[in-house]
């Protein structure tokens, strides 16, 4: 029997993600036999923060990620408040929630239409019955939908000149609430901000009401629903169905999320882990970072005493992006995430039936929309002019502190270490760094790693589409994943 | 107007100037690049071409075989570690991003710096791990001239690098650079000593504040989330830092002061390291150290124990509040 067929292929720069990005297959036989993750670009923002004072980290965090700034910004405050046990009042609750929903909603309307929708207009889809709508719709730069779409969320993050100042990299959000006190012509302002803004999604995107999409239960549901149905949601199912996208980028089906949206009794999205088909109670000792093929110094740690140290010519590294397990599993991050260990019933529907895949990445997403934009409604009406929006308190001198939250992309946490009142460590583990990390000390693969492998591959397609698909199904932030 | 050729290429930064570049608005982006006869070539957030066809349009730019007209660049280019530039390497080509854009500078006409990473080092420059990363401007490291580039670069058609300083960068200052390019209205003399053009450089972000009135009677805050003015206890550089934040505007209403937080002068070089905490003013003696800019200092002092001593009671009373505590009286008279 003749030798396996084997062939490298180096694929990058990727773009319509955010940040750089090269990943290596390793084909054999016109399939994928393992892939290897690189993240290029090293900044070292957890170094910058040492020996600043604690506040600081509200001005350095957000420009990590011009596309996740307020998720940053939400971490930082949320570890510098638990450093000092403040509470924020009701006010400062809400604009938290509002802030981080509009660039949340506004991150999953810029991936869909912008990074990963332009890829099914491509000319090696000329042959497919769907592909002079799709081309007509989301051609990169030309298509009519991106003319829809970026007047929507300019108009949409309007929110942020109202309630944040500007984005990205905004200095609203604080430990104990906001520094922007909305009077009432602001609430009424947003309030009808937010009704504009659903109607672009009912129209463009759903063709249908927000409240008839998040109610959908089951994949028999969801067939049921798009018969007929307008809108860019339909049509991206149109697409996957051809091209069986609900079988593709299959990871490992362990799904992080740290909960998200705090309301007067609990939160929207609640944490925990999914795994083995089950919910399980979030532990957050069990993670811990492996080195091994990073280009950095040091051996395997928890967070709260994680180092980073660049070793550029270190053996066996092919990234400068740590790999972090929960109890030494892999685990994927995400809108999908969110919303199985949540427990939205079509979600889990989608994955009891095929497992995670580009296709249930991509409708969690647009579920999102449709679940959050009301509850967005509910809050801008719960504001209260002239009431408090933010608590003080002087920090602590010394001690230790956690901020996990939930960036449009998934479980984002920071662990800072205060000493004599200034910063003495601070590390930050991103979504895309749980979601694009290298393989650990036991030479398991990471999350996207493990989505690629096996995927075919044909040799003549450059660059070769579904892998393109299954990276960008995860929404990659690479600027967050090294930072 | 002709069309001008556009590549923009990203290296060591946050992404954030192009995010932001997705919020102009009337006309609406993809409408504002094509009133000024741009054609992006690439576009890493909007482009179709991805790895070797990305790769192909890079090459054609660098080796001439494709008019280059503009070349921006977001984010600080990497220079470490030790000079080799492995802190970002192009993915795909397994060679320092810093040698394509020395490589792509040569052959453009315009070079814009979009943002203060990529203008003088910005906040990727920052610190300890800034030194070791060699994080540095195009054509500035910090605010000494000389960065990747030499002092003494001049693109293609005559000017230096063109800083489009902010971080982030606004979305009409990078549109309104693009355009006067297209329109031949950007010479030398349109920036300023930073390099910065001068439609918004020649602006302090102290005009058009929302807190002009807590100012005028130092009625300062005294917690973030105060009303007050943010100049003389929580880091306020409005009063020097050059941009037009507060008559631009940000995502419709906004800027940072109307966000109730102090400017930080992201559009100045070297604003990442302050040498203070961001959220407070230096003082020598109780007087803040960065007074307003042009203003003598005696004068400065002067005027402000006069202004505290005439501050009425609902600006003093709402200055420390985080929410209006005291409306303006209402006039039975008649207002004169």
């Amino acid at each position: 029997m003749a030798a396996p067929a084997t062939a490298t292929r180096i694929v990058g720069p990727f773009n319509r993600v955010e940040g750089d990005l090269e990943v290596r297959l390793e084909v054999e036989d016109g399939r994928v036999r393992g892939a290897f993750v690189n993240s290029p670009l090293y900044r070292g923002f957890e170094s910058m923060l040492v020996g600043r004072a604690p506040g600081d980290a509200l001005v350095i965090v957000p420009r990590i990620c011009g596309i996740c700034s307020v998720s940053q910004s939400n971490a930082a405050a949320a570890a510098l408040r638990a450093l000092s046990g403040l509470t924020m009042p009701d006010n400062g609750r809400l604009a938290h929630n509002l802030v981080s929903a509009c660039e949340n909603l506004a991150d999953h309307l810029s991936h869909f239409y912008l990074f990963f929708m332009p890829d099914f207009a491509r000319p090696a889809y000329a042959d497919r019955p769907w592909f002079e709508r799709v081309a007509r719709r989301f051609k990169a730069l030309h298509g009519q939908a991106t003319g829809d779409m970026l007047p929507a969320r300019a108009a949409f993050m309007h929110l942020m000149g109202l309630m944040a100042g500007k984005w990205p990299h905004s200095l609203s959000l604080q430990p104990g609430g906001t520094t922007r006190a909305l009077e009432q012509a602001e609430c009424l302002q947003l309030i009808a901000l937010l009704r504009a803004f659903r109607r672009f999604l009912e129209q463009h995107v759903f063709g249908d009401s927000l409240e008839q999409v998040a109610a959908l239960a089951s994949l028999a549901d969801l067939t049921a629903w798009r018969r007929n149905r307008e809108g860019d949601l339909a049509l991206f199912l149109d697409v996957a169905e051809d091209l069986g996208l609900e079988r593709m980028g299959r990871a490992t089906d362990v799904f992080l999320s740290y909960g998200a949206y705090e309301e007067t009794q609990g939160q929207l999205f609640i944490p925990g882990l999914w795994q083995a088909a089950q919910h399980h109670v979030l532990a957050p000792q069990a993670i811990a970072e492996d080195l091994s093929h990073a280009w950095l110094a040091g051996d395997a740690a928890p967070p709260a005493q994680g180092q980073t140290i660049p070793q550029a010519d270190k053996p066996g590294a092919y990234t400068w992006c740590k790999a972090p397990r929960y109890h030494g599993v892999v685990a994927e991050t995400g809108a999908l995430a969110r919303q199985m260990v949540t427990g939205h019933p079509l979600v889990r529907d989608l994955v009891r039936l095929h497992g995670g895949s580009v296709m249930a990445r991509v409708l969690a997403r647009l579920l999102e929309l449709a679940l959050v934009l009301p509850r967005m409604q509910v809050w801008a009406r719960q504001l209260q002019p002239r009431a408090p929006w933010c608590h003080h308190a002087d920090a602590p001198r010394e001690g230790t502190a956690a901020g996990l939250v939930e960036a449009a992309r998934g479980a984002l946490g920071h662990w800072l270490t205060v000493k004599q009142g200034r910063i003495a460590n601070y590390q930050i583990i991103a979504p895309t760094t749980w979601n694009f990390s290298p393989r650990d000390a036991q030479g398991t693969p990471g999350a996207l790693e493990q989505a690629l492998a096996h995927l075919p591959v044909s040799a003549d397609q450059d660059p070769p589409l579904l892998v393109q698909h299954v990276v960008r199904s995860f929404d990659p932030c690479m600027v967050c994943t090294v930072h | 107007m002709r069309e001008l050729n556009l590549l923009w290429i990203q290296s060591g930064g946050c992404g954030g100037c192009t995010l932001s570049l997705l919020n102009a608005e009337q006309p609406s982006l993809m409408e504002r690049l094509a009133d000024a006869g741009i054609r992006l070539l690439w576009h890493p957030s909007l482009s179709e071409a991805s790895g070797q066809e990305a790769l192909d349009i890079l090459r054609a730019c660098a080796e001439g075989r494709e008019r280059l007209d503009i070349l921006c660049l977001e984010g600080a280019v990497m220079t470490g570690p030790a000079g080799s530039g492995r802190f970002h390497m192009l993915a795909g080509t397994g060679r320092p991003m810093m040698a394509w854009i020395a490589e792509l500078a040569m052959r453009a006409a315009h070079v814009l710096a979009i943002g203060t990473c990529a203008a003088y080092g910005g906040i990727t420059s920052t610190g300890v791990s800034g030194s070791a990363s060699g994080a540095t401007g195009l054509q500035f490291h910090g605010e000494r001239p000389g960065g990747l580039l030499s002092a003494a670069f001049r693109a293609g058609a005559g000017l230096p690098v063109v800083n489009v300083a902010g971080c982030p960068t606004h979305p009409g200052w990078v549109l309104d650079t693009l355009l006067a390019l297209a329109l031949e209205r950007l010479g030398e003399a349109d920036l300023d000593s930073l390099r910065r053009p001068r439609f918004y450089a020649d602006h302090l972000v102290h005009h058009g504040c929302p807190r002009n009135e807590y100012y005028e009677f130092k009625a300062s805050a005294e917690k973030t989330s105060d009303l007050g003015c943010l100049m003389e206890n929580l880091g306020c550089k409005g009063t020097q830092a050059h941009a037009d934040c507060n008559t631009r505007l940000w995502n419709g209403s906004g800027s940072c002061l109307r966000g109730g937080y102090a400017c930080i002068s992201c559009t100045e070089p070297r604003f990442e390291e302050p040498g203070h905490p961001f959220a407070e003013t230096p003082k020598v003696a109780g007087i803040p150290i960065g007074l307003p800019s042009d203003m003598p200092k005696a004068w400065f002092v002067a005027l402000a124990a006069l202004s505290k001593s005439a501050t009425p009671r609902r600006v003093r009373e709402n200055a420390t509040s985080d929410h209006l505590v005291v409306a303006p009286a209402v006039k039975r008279t008649g207002l004169k």
